[in-house]
């Protein structure tokens, strides 16, 4: 046997078999062909006419014109295009645009789709992008709750339970003292949950899902007897005031961007100074440092005499304060009463929405845009009397989040001590 | 800064880790800490950097009893540690590292990184440690984090720095560079404590040595030539020790295992185990050695039939055991001894008998049908116990409450209690005392002895060198160079261990 001397170092540490990419690459080459197909042959043969898309209503200062798209003829060239991706993934070089492409395609398929479902008819396309903002707002808020307890190694199961409650209690007290009043109320409660939250799992050291998942019972099971025993007999105590839109002058008027993100109330505009602030926080500033810090190796964190226990706590409490305010506009930004269980799972999409976001705030209201979209399309699509069943449609947002969880993401990586107990030795 | 400890003792429950210790650590010179995995030299450190409160006695800084209640209170007081194990967060850069706890900040508590960059630059200046500060740590090589660790604790101005077996993740041209730096620290007038447990080192780098055993000072020295390194090493174990294993010289016979061109992928499909060729005769001790992390533990584990191999053959006694399970290898004759006992050697919680038949339960002689036969387990796994030098009460003892050394004689136990014909040993003695390491190597060479091939993977070079008949060097996922063990220069060796070796050799 002959030794080898060593080539260049720097080389040999960038080299790889790239054999899960290349896998990657073909799965996104298949699914392309397939949705160049589908686009082909049900929504290109099954379509006829023209889809009008309006864009404004005509009483807007600066109106647009509605958008005319001959459906087949559209539909027909998204085919040709998602062939096309389709095919280079097999093709040398293919696996450099695997994420992009597969991207570009998914947008592609569902412009498709919106052409196929409105052709011969009309659509709002500017009201159904107004409605995935507002119903991207509890996602949003839910997985800023998530980032900020996961950052510091908490994982928080409890976000849906937190919700809820701040939905039950922004209607409790905006039914009794107002719409202010019921919203401190929320942000409180949910604080108060995040606060429990940290002392079973930082100081008791309970299983964290376990925690969460008990929280999230609870408070089920709490607003569900008030609801369906008191609030029957007592009407009064579930008829909460709505906080009403606020425009912001000039900018509400542009063209699709006023409506879509200026004629909101002020639970859009606190989720997006929200996430403003928890990213400075968490990547601009001495705390958020420390609180990272704090999640990836807390005892490295601990030797620097950095407070394990007392970061998880303000970090979870703060959490619980964020999706508590999530949890307010169920009721007080939205339909001004309290419904059994009307969250609704929205809590665990918030939670895909941060893992999907890969743990950074920017990316969770990104992720939550993405959900809201499909939950808007949904709804709008109903009004279209399209052949498919509204049962299908209502699964969209579901399918939304296992496929972009299990396709896109892929691995991203969590805080190395998420869910880790801290023993201090 | 001169540091006084006066008659330290830490206790846990009815465990006493340390008892009653005196040291003086004066500026501008190196306190070497000599003593055995156990004998408590970390315990102690950790009291002094605050970590742990000592259950009784003092700490003098200066001639002034000085409490702390935690870490942060150590650091202000000018005490900083370089641990074992980095206290590093991967995901951050250098800057970043260096600055947590006490970072330089704004208006807004907005983190001012620029300046942590400059500040980590004047210190890189100040002692020539050239560290990127933007680098992130996952990044950075085993001896590069290490002098990250140590701006950490120059950065918090600390005036006594105490390293806990800071060399045992380095290669040997690192420890060169590592001593260049603790010299110019202790030049500086620094004060420095040394952990290790290496008898050469201790000697290279202290001015003064005090030696530990079972959290007692049980020696000292005011220099580091007043005792020899058998002196040393009687007072660490307690007796005195011979480092050297006797074996037979014994012509190594037929190729046993042959392996060609193996490629092994991690997870990232990282080429880790890089078109890898070996061959190990029976009767033959072949050493991997090399620093930790360059494709060690994916070799072994593609020869053990625990990951999947990528490209090429291994081939055993002639046939292509490539794709064999491990269970298909361990019927030919495959002994292995893991890297990580307590992860993938051992079940912990189980006790000493039903961690001896984990290879063999489902063999008739221990079960029939869908039960056990726990009356041959526990009498078969009570005539390993004693054949191997396991000391426990009893077999029924819980793996978990034996020492490192009961735990990895344990292992050897089952692995070799039967008719082997090749044995893979990953880091065999990794953090065992002194008596252990003895016996695990006599066995290991009775092995051969009998005509079993060998295969042993260290980052310890001396036992690389004790043992071997010949020595392979791996970096970054290569062999790169090939001794024989008799005339191996260990130099020449450190120099491959580095990827800086361009010689060829046989």
């Amino acid at each position: 046997m002959t030794s080898t001397s060593i080539s260049d170092p720097i080389a040999q540490q960038t080299r790889k078999l790239d054999t899960t990419k290349v896998r990657q690459a073909h799965i996104t080459g298949w699914i392309l062909l397939a949705l160049a197909v589908l686009a082909a042959l049900v929504f290109g043969a099954g379509s006829e006419g023209i889809a009008t898309f309006r864009l404004s209503r005509p009483t807007d200062p600066w109106a647009l014109p509605n958008l005319q798209v001959p459906a087949a003829a559209f539909n027909y060239l998204v085919a040709a295009v998602l062939a096309f991706l389709g095919v280079r993934q097999f093709l040398r070089g293919g696996l450099r645009w695997t994420g992009l492409s597969l991207g570009l395609g998914m947008i592609l398929a569902v412009a498709a789709f919106l052409v196929w479902a409105t052709a011969g008819k009309g659509f709002s396309l500017t009201g159904m992008l107004q409605a995935t903002v507002v119903a991207a707002v509890p996602i949003t808020l839910g997985g800023l709750a998530g980032v900020l307890s996961e950052r510091v190694g908490v994982v928080n199961i409890a976000i849906e339970g937190m919700l809820l409650a701040g939905a039950f209690t922004g209607a409790l007290l905006g039914s009794l003292v107002g719409g202010v009043g019921g919203l401190v109320a929320a942000v409180v409660i949910g604080g108060l949950f995040g606060f429990i939250l940290a002392a079973l799992v930082v100081t008791y050291r309970v299983d964290q899902i376990i925690a969460g998942v008990v929280i999230n019972l609870f408070v089920l099971g709490v607003t569900s007897y008030v609801s369906s025993q008191v609030y029957s007999e007592h009407r009064f105590l579930n008829n909460a005031p709505i906080f009403s839109p606020i425009r912001i002058p000039v900018l509400a008027d542009l063209p699709v961007l006023g409506p879509m993100l200026f004629q909101h109330n002020l639970f859009v505009y606190g989720a997006i100074l929200l996430v403003t602030a928890a990213t400075y926080y968490l990547f601009h500033t001495r705390m958020g440092l420390r609180a990272r810090s704090v999640g990836e190796h807390p005892r490295a964190a601990d030797t620097l005499g950095i407070n394990v226990y007392r970061t998880r706590y303000i970090n979870v409490t703060v959490a619980g304060m964020v999706a508590g305010f999530g949890g307010a506009w169920f009721t007080l930004g939205s339909v001004g009463r309290f419904d059994e269980n009307m969250t609704n799972g929205l809590g665990y999409i918030g939670l895909a929405a941060m893992i999907f976001g890969r743990w950074h705030p920017v990316g969770a209201l990104m992720a939550a845009l993405i959900f809201g979209f499909a939950n808007s399309l949904q709804q709008k699509l109903a009004l279209l009397n399209t052949p498919i069943p509204s049962e299908f449609l209502a699964m969209a947002p579901y399918i939304a989040t296992i496929v972009l969880v299990a396709g896109v993401v892929g691995r991203a990586r969590a805080p190395a001590a998420d869910g880790e107990a801290y023993v201090k030795e | 800064m001169n540091v006084e400890l006066r008659g330290i003792t830490k206790r846990f429950g009815s465990f006493t880790a340390v008892n009653n210790v005196n040291l003086q650590i004066r500026a501008g010179e190196v306190l070497g800490l000599l003593g055995e995995n156990g004998a408590g030299k970390s315990t102690l450190m950790n009291v002094l950097c605050g970590l742990y409160a000592a259950t009784e006695g003092e700490i003098l800084i200066d001639g002034k009893p000085v409490s702390f209640a935690g870490p942060g209170e150590a650091i202000r007081a000018g005490i900083g540690m370089v641990h074992q194990h980095f206290m590093l967060i991967p995901v951050f850069t250098v800057a970043e590292n260096v600055v947590l706890g006490v970072e330089p900040t704004g208006r807004l508590d907005h983190l001012d990184l620029v300046k942590a960059r400059a500040q980590v630059r004047e210190i890189n200046d100040a002692y020539g440690l050239e560290v990127d500060p933007d680098a992130l740590i996952e990044t950075l090589p085993v001896g590069v984090q290490q002098r990250v660790e140590i701006i950490k604790v120059l950065f918090r101005s600390a005036d006594l720095v105490i390293f806990d077996e800071p060399t045992a993740v380095l290669t040997p041209q690192e420890v060169v560079e590592f001593f260049a730096i603790v010299r110019s620290l202790r030049d500086s007038g620094k004060a420095i404590v040394f952990i290790t447990h290496k008898l050469g080192e201790i000697r290279e780098i202290s001015d003064h040595i005090a030696v530990l055993r079972r959290g007692e000072i049980v020696g000292h020295a005011d220099r580091p030539d007043a005792l020899s390194e058998a002196d040393l090493a009687e007072l660490m174990v307690g007796r005195p020790v011979s480092f050297d294993v006797k074996r037979n010289p014994n012509p190594p016979g037929e190729p046993l295992l042959e392996v060609a061109d193996l490629m092994v992928l991690n997870n990232n499909d990282d080429v880790v185990v890089d078109d890898i060729s070996l061959m190990v005769r029976s009767g033959e001790i072949v050493g991997i050695a090399g620093v930790q992390g360059n494709g060690q533990s994916a070799l072994v584990e593609a020869l053990t039939g625990l990951t999947r191999v990528a490209g090429g053959t291994v081939t055993f006694k002639g046939k292509d055991i490539t794709r064999a399970s491990a269970r298909e290898r361990h019927h030919m004759g495959f002994a292995h001894i893991p890297e990580d006992r307590q992860r993938t050697g051992l079940i912990p919680a189980f006790t000493i008998a039903e961690n001896m038949v984990l290879d063999s339960y489902y063999d008739d002689r221990f079960s029939k049908g869908p039960t056990m036969r726990w009356d041959v387990v526990n009498k078969a796994a009570a005539n390993a116990v004693v054949d191997f030098d396991v000391r426990a009460t009893s077999v029924f003892d819980a793996v978990s409450t034996l020492s490192g050394g009961n735990q990895q004689k344990v292992i050897v136990a089952r692995e070799m209690s039967r008719d082997t014909e090749f044995l893979i040993a990953s880091q065999p003695t990794r953090g065992l005392d002194v008596g252990s390491i003895e016996y695990i190597h006599s066995r290991i060479a009775q092995a051969r002895d009998e005509g079993d091939g060998v295969l042993i993977v260290s980052s310890e070079l001396d036992e690389i060198l004790a043992l071997s008949d010949r020595i392979l060097v791996m970096f970054k996922g290569r062999i790169v160079a090939e001794f024989e063990g008799v005339t191996a220069d260990k130099a020449a060796i450190g120099l491959a261990m580095a990827g800086r070796y361009e010689g060829a050799t046989a």
